[in-house]
């Protein structure tokens, strides 16, 4: 509607193409940003959007291509380049510093300084005067780490904004935020963008891109596939331009648990409490059942994972097996009654990416046996090469190792870790984050296919959409407990919403 | 969630608890610092008590610092080293190297002014070496200043393998001259070492350099994307502290009168002791030299208390021990809070 399209572009990239080795991460990519517009990346991972992110931002050089910053080319020998060019990062994982102050994180290498003194009561004035302006109100003096992830990110914004910044590439902003740090992030992204600022806004989530980009780029296989208005793309649309493909469905499964409760409980929990995170939760999980849990961040999900799966001690409550009181005082006990969890941290808690898919998959099978009763090498690939099979992990290569493996991949040879287990209960946090939308949907199916077979799972994740796609009923955690138990059927996305959402008054008493 | 939303807007100064908390938020790296400041005066207090009267002295307290200067020399280096998440093993042995090849040179004629300089250039060359090791070769810091405490004391050997005395006036009046105000006194050692902490916290707190030292110990990777000159300063940590090797080598030499090249022997150990209990964390980014000044004289105080009521050294170690496990206990407590609440 507005000249946006015929507008100079702030930012253009053409041709750009960036080898690893024989393998092309970019191939031939053209790309580029207007000023006060939201622009987003997508496609699924491996299509080439860190790497195309990597270079607009110095930390990558091109093979081929050029870029042109305001009708300049321009070249970054390093992040360091890029930054002072005018282009701000904010990246996935939080890059700052908690031991240090709010206010040295945002301006410390370019701090007031008089004589190579470092002017501190300036440089909190500065820094105090940048977060007002972004709306926040967060003492500039204060270690960073005393505060939440949500505002930590929002200090990495101040930062790359507090340069004269025309550029901001946001990548994956939102993995840890609860819906609403995500509307405050939305509001000073519109804030800036009113500003004239280009933002490239990286996310998993289709509906935040629907939400807040004017602009959206695909990528395929390290190629572009095309550059597209949001408000003039359907969603399923852009999913097959991502995949290339029509996603696969997720396959409906018979739900058989619901209102009719006489399945037999496998695993029951009664007034849980571990730690500040839950309190006096209750949860049953029957035999070949899945349990979703929904609820915000900080409502305990992880929490409650960890009280059922021995990882944390229970400071209240009883957990029941088959009926039986347990004592999950320790990982390893749960996994010998049959409770297993995998974590989601899948990085730092799951895949040892140095080792191989054969070793990754084996390890937890080989702990449990003891360190004298060693697997056959044999009979370990045996084991493994199944489990690939099974699971479809791509490539199915057991030597290779498992760190340069998709996310997708990544996490399908963790089920494939804990299922060699023979487990009863699989206590799965967020196994789908971070990965692609193709691969999301046949961890879905998997979930399904492994229930059916009588295994009953507890399936947490921050979308509530795929807890009731997945879950046979929902559990629904808010601050700590878990407030209602609900049939999947019954409940639709913007009821799910609404009480993973509302305030904790009326359920006093 | 609540946390998040009132830390995300701090209530203003109106309530007196939030502004309470808000003020406590901001000192609370200082709480392993004071922690050592309350043992270090109930340990004088308790000491007092004990021997009725005799111990809070001027006499006693101007002897503290005079005792321990060298010690709080290398610990002021060894600050610089475990802030950026390093260690310096080598301190103890540069500190007998330089102190016995300052002996030699002076007895064989070698004018002070330019022994002196030789010393102190020596310590940093060893401190170089180390952080160059650590820097450009990624060798473990454990492992390249364990190298440098071999060669230091290896050298020190290669000067002599006996203690050389040193009777130039120039280095002694370092240790006799008092500056004496009614029955306290400092000598110029005590003064150096002083001067040391201040410049150091002035160095750490207010210069690019001393914000990137704590940078580097946060993390790393987090201070090179921040723009910040890692390479440059992870070196010089390691420079300082050889140099601060060298200075204390210089005061030993001065306080003892004398080189020998088995001076120092585990004095790295009881500087990193120091250190810590002053409340400097050893996985780094958090810590105060004025905390390492507690930490010394914390030290010195124990070796003074176990000399008053002549028992055995080894009670020393013994209660520098048991301190230290107590301080590496408040530590982890300290990392597993500041953890939870991410």
């Amino acid at each position: 509607m507005t000249g946006a399209d015929v507008a100079q572009p702030l930012l253009e990239l053409t041709g750009a193409t960036v080898r690893f080795g024989a393998d092309a991460a970019l191939d031939d990519v053209s790309f580029r940003m207007f000023p006060g517009e939201v622009h987003s990346l997508m496609g699924e991972n491996g299509a080439g959007k860190s790497t195309l992110i990597k270079a607009i931002t110095g930390a990558l050089p091109l093979d081929a291509g050029r870029l042109v910053l305001d009708g300049r080319e321009v070249r970054f020998a390093r992040p360091h380049d890029a930054q002072r060019a005018g282009i701000g990062t904010v990246y996935q994982e939080i890059e700052l510093l908690p031991n240090l102050s709010v206010a040295e994180n945002i301006l410390l290498g370019r701090e007031p300084r008089s004589r190579g003194v470092v002017n501190q009561r300036l440089m909190r004035r500065r820094a105090g005067e940048i977060l007002a302006d972004l709306g926040l109100d967060v003492d500039p003096a204060s270690p960073l780490g005393m505060h939440s992830v949500a505002v930590q990110q929002l200090v990495a914004i101040a930062r790359a904004i507090s340069t004269d910044v025309r550029v901001l590439v946001l990548d994956e902003p939102t993995s840890s935020l609860d819906l609403d740090e995500v509307a405050e992030l939305f509001r000073i992204i519109r804030e800036l963008r009113a500003r004239g600022v280009a933002i490239l806004f990286v996310s998993h989530f289709l509906d935040q891109v629907y939400e807040i980009c004017d602009r959206v780029t695909v990528l395929r296989d390290g190629k572009l596939v095309g550059e597209y208005l949001t408000r003039e793309l359907l969603r399923i649309d852009l999913v097959n331009k991502m995949l290339g493909r029509e996603a696969g469905e997720f396959k409906a499964r018979e739900r058989t648990f619901g209102e009719d409760a006489d399945q037999p409980v496998f695993l029951s929990a009664r007034g849980v409490g571990a730690g500040p995170g839950i309190a006096a939760a209750d949860l049953d999980v029957g035999e070949g059942e899945v349990v979703g849990v929904a609820g915000l961040l900080g409502s305990g999900r992880t929490s409650l994972a960890r009280a059922i799966t021995g990882v944390a001690g229970l400071d209240a409550g009883i957990i029941r097996i088959e009926g039986r009181p347990v004592h999950l005082d320790s990982p390893r006990k749960a996994i010998s009654l049959g409770v297993v969890y995998s974590s989601e941290n899948r990085r730092v808690e799951g895949i040892l990416g140095e080792l191989s898919v054969l070793e990754n998959i084996t390890l937890a099978v080989q702990a449990q046996r003891g360190f004298w009763r060693r697997m056959r090498p044999a009979r370990q690939r045996e084991l493994a090469q199944s489990w690939v099979e099974a699971l479809g992990i791509r490539p199915p290569d057991l030597d290779r190792p498992a760190g340069t493996l998709s996310g997708g991949n990544q996490q399908k040879v963790l089920l494939a870790r804990l299922l060699a287990l023979a487990p009863r209960v699989l206590v799965l946090d967020e196994p789908t984050r971070g990965i692609d939308v193709g691969a999301k949907v046949e961890i879905q199916n998997l979930v399904g296919e492994l229930a059916d077979n009588g295994l009953s799972v507890v399936f947490i994740s921050a979308e509530l959409e795929e807890v009731l796609r997945v879950g046979d009923r929902v559990a629904i955690l808010r601050d700590g407990r878990v407030v209602e138990t609900l049939p999947s059927h019954d409940v639709t996305v913007d009821s799910l919403l609404a009480l993973v959402a509302s305030p904790d008054d009326e359920q006093e008493g | 969630m609540s946390v998040t939303t009132t830390e995300r807007r701090p209530v203003r100064a109106e309530s007196r608890t939030a502004a309470l908390q808000s003020f406590l938020g901001r000192r609370a790296p200082w709480a392993p610092t004071i922690a050592a400041v309350v043992i270090l005066l109930i340990l004088l207090v308790g000491a007092e008590a004990f021997l009725r009267g005799d111990f809070i002295t001027a006499r006693n307290l101007s002897a503290l610092l005079l005792d321990n200067a060298y010690l709080l020399v290398l610990a002021v280096g060894m600050t610089f080293v475990i802030l950026t998440g390093g260690i310096d093993l080598s301190v103890g042995s540069v500190m007998a190297f330089t102190g016995i090849l300052g002996a030699q040179l002076i007895s064989s004629g070698v004018p002070v002014a330019v022994a002196v300089p030789v010393m102190l250039a020596g310590g940093a060359a060893v401190g170089l070496l180390i952080g160059v090791l650590v820097q450009y070769f990624d060798v473990q810091p454990f492992i390249a200043s364990l190298a440098g405490l071999f060669l230091a004391r290896g050298l020190a050997f290669v000067v002599s393998l006996s203690s050389i005395k040193v009777e130039d006036a120039g280095i002694l009046w370092l240790q006799s001259n008092r500056i004496r105000l009614g029955d306290w006194y400092v000598t110029p050692t005590g003064i150096i070492a002083l001067v040391v902490v201040a410049l150091a916290a002035f160095v750490l707190h207010l210069t690019r350099f001393g914000r990137t030292v704590y940078a580097i110990g946060g993390s790393e990777q987090s201070a090179r994307l921040m723009g910040l000159d890692v390479g440059r300063t992870k070196v010089a940590v390691y420079v300082i502290s050889g140099f601060c090797g060298g200075l204390a080598g210089l005061m030993l030499t001065a306080y003892s009168g004398a080189g020998y090249p088995r001076n120092g022997i585990g004095t790295e150990l009881d500087a990193i002791a120091a250190v810590v209990i002053g409340g400097t964390l050893l996985t780094g980014g958090r810590g105060y030299v004025a905390g390492s000044l507690i930490g010394v004289m914390v030290f010195g105080t124990i070796k003074t208390i176990i000399s008053f009521m002549g028992a055995e050294q080894s009670w020393m170690q013994i209660i520098v021990g048991a301190l230290l496990l107590l301080f590496i206990v408040v530590q982890r407590g300290i990392v597993a809070r500041s953890e939870h609440r991410r």
